[in-house]
């Protein structure tokens, strides 16, 4: 019996260091966070699968509050239950407590240091790149997948908020919408090949 | 203690509103916080983006921590942060609840598919701005003459490491903070 909670234990700390490590790292908020997830609990820990990261992304984008919170809130959740899920709470919003309590005390003398601002300059480079190599390897898997019409609203979406700025939640909306119509136009398929 | 329940009524409904996070939040926590109550005037809070852009974390999350122990020290900032992320506790759990229970059903199913590779194009969306803000600089004049070469060689010196050696992260974001920013210092960018 100590064995099991132990191991329980051991994966409430996991939790609890890998949302803490990715928030105090996650510059720039939102989505940032999604790429950093992906690499820790699909492709490190192989907690998640990677659709199953998706969804989760997708349904913390289209909740009210913040992406990462949530996003750590549904993880922790699926990985530990309600611990879990408190545990990833704690972990995300910690970091941001803690550096955001120092920050204020020195706000003045941090805003003009020339290392700290020459550092966060570089790091805007090294984010980007951390990011564009999960979106190709992504994206790359949506496009193998051969069926056009996830590689059409993928592109769609993405000229949707880039180029025309148009609101996620409605973005988000609309490719569930095609999602589930697909699904019925599937089922009817299947249906009437049952029939014959 | 007056103070405290405002706090934290204040912070849940921006928690409880601001949907699609990010930037979403400003306009909220700009209305409780400027104009309803006048905790920050509007110079401290385009301080707070500053700062809020410069730190890690949820914008919503440093907002309130920053409020909160400007008005009420350590347990406002306590207050505040756990009243923002309350909805989220709450909705999140029920969805997640549903999600397990219903997710083998063809339509959900369906709809999640869909939405996949959305979520795709919203971290490309978000990877581009911050890509061109490296590249280019904050104020968003793409021209030759403002590129910024050092930020496109550490750019792709580390997507090429990240494809070719699969490093943790945090570890290539770190090493483009040090090298990036010891060139910055040394050619006083």
């Amino acid at each position: 019996m100590p064995k099991i909670q132990n191991a329980k234990l051991l994966k409430y700390v996991k939790l609890f260091t890998s949302t803490f490590y990715l928030s105090a790292f996650t510059f720039g908020g939102g989505f940032v966070i999604v790429p950093l997830m992906k690499k820790k609990f699909v492709d490190e820990l192989k907690w998640l699968e990677e659709d199953e990261m998706l969804n989760i992304a997708a349904i913390a984008q289209s909740s009210p509050g913040s992406v990462a919170v949530n996003a750590a809130i549904f993880v922790g959740y699926r990985i530990a239950g309600v611990g879990g899920a408190a545990v990833t709470i704690l972990g995300t919003i910690l970091p941001p407590f803690i550096i955001i309590s120092i920050i204020s005390a020195f706000y003045s003398a941090f805003r003009s240091n020339h290392i700290v601002s020459a550092v966060l300059k570089g790091m805007q480079s090294g984010i980007a790149a951390v990011i564009a190599d999960v979106v190709t390897s992504m994206g790359g898997k949506i496009i193998k997948q051969k069926k056009w019409v996830s590689t059409i609203s993928m592109f769609a979406a993405f000229i949707a908020t880039w180029y025309f700025n148009i609101n996620v939640v409605f973005i988000i909306l609309a490719c569930g919408l095609v999602g589930a119509v697909t699904a019925l136009q599937d089922l009817k398929h299947t249906m009437e090949r049952g029939e014959e | 203690m007056m103070r405290l329940i405002q706090l934290f009524w204040s912070f849940f409904q921006i928690g409880l509103f601001s949907i699609g996070g990010g930037y979403a939040a400003l306009p909220l926590i700009q209305e409780q916080v400027v104009e309803k109550y006048s905790w920050l005037s509007m110079m401290e809070f385009t301080d707070l983006i500053t700062i809020a852009e410069m730190t890690p974390g949820p914008i919503a999350i440093n907002a309130a921590t920053f409020v909160g122990l400007r008005i009420e020290g350590v347990w406002g900032a306590v207050t505040a942060t756990f009243g923002c992320v309350f909805p989220s506790c709450i909705i999140m759990s029920i969805l997640a609840y549903l999600y397990f229970k219903y997710s083998n059903l063809k339509m959900i199913q369906g709809i999640l598919a869909g939405l996949r590779p959305a979520v795709v194009a919203l971290i490309a969306s978000a990877g581009v701005s911050i890509l061109l803000v490296a590249f280019f600089g904050e104020k968003g004049s793409i021209h030759l003459e403002h590129l910024n070469l050092v930020s496109v060689l550490l750019f792709a010196a580390a997507f090429f490491i990240l494809k070719k050696w699969k490093p943790s992260p945090v570890l290539v974001m770190f090493s483009c903070g040090i090298v990036g920013g010891a060139v910055y210092l040394l050619t006083g960018f």
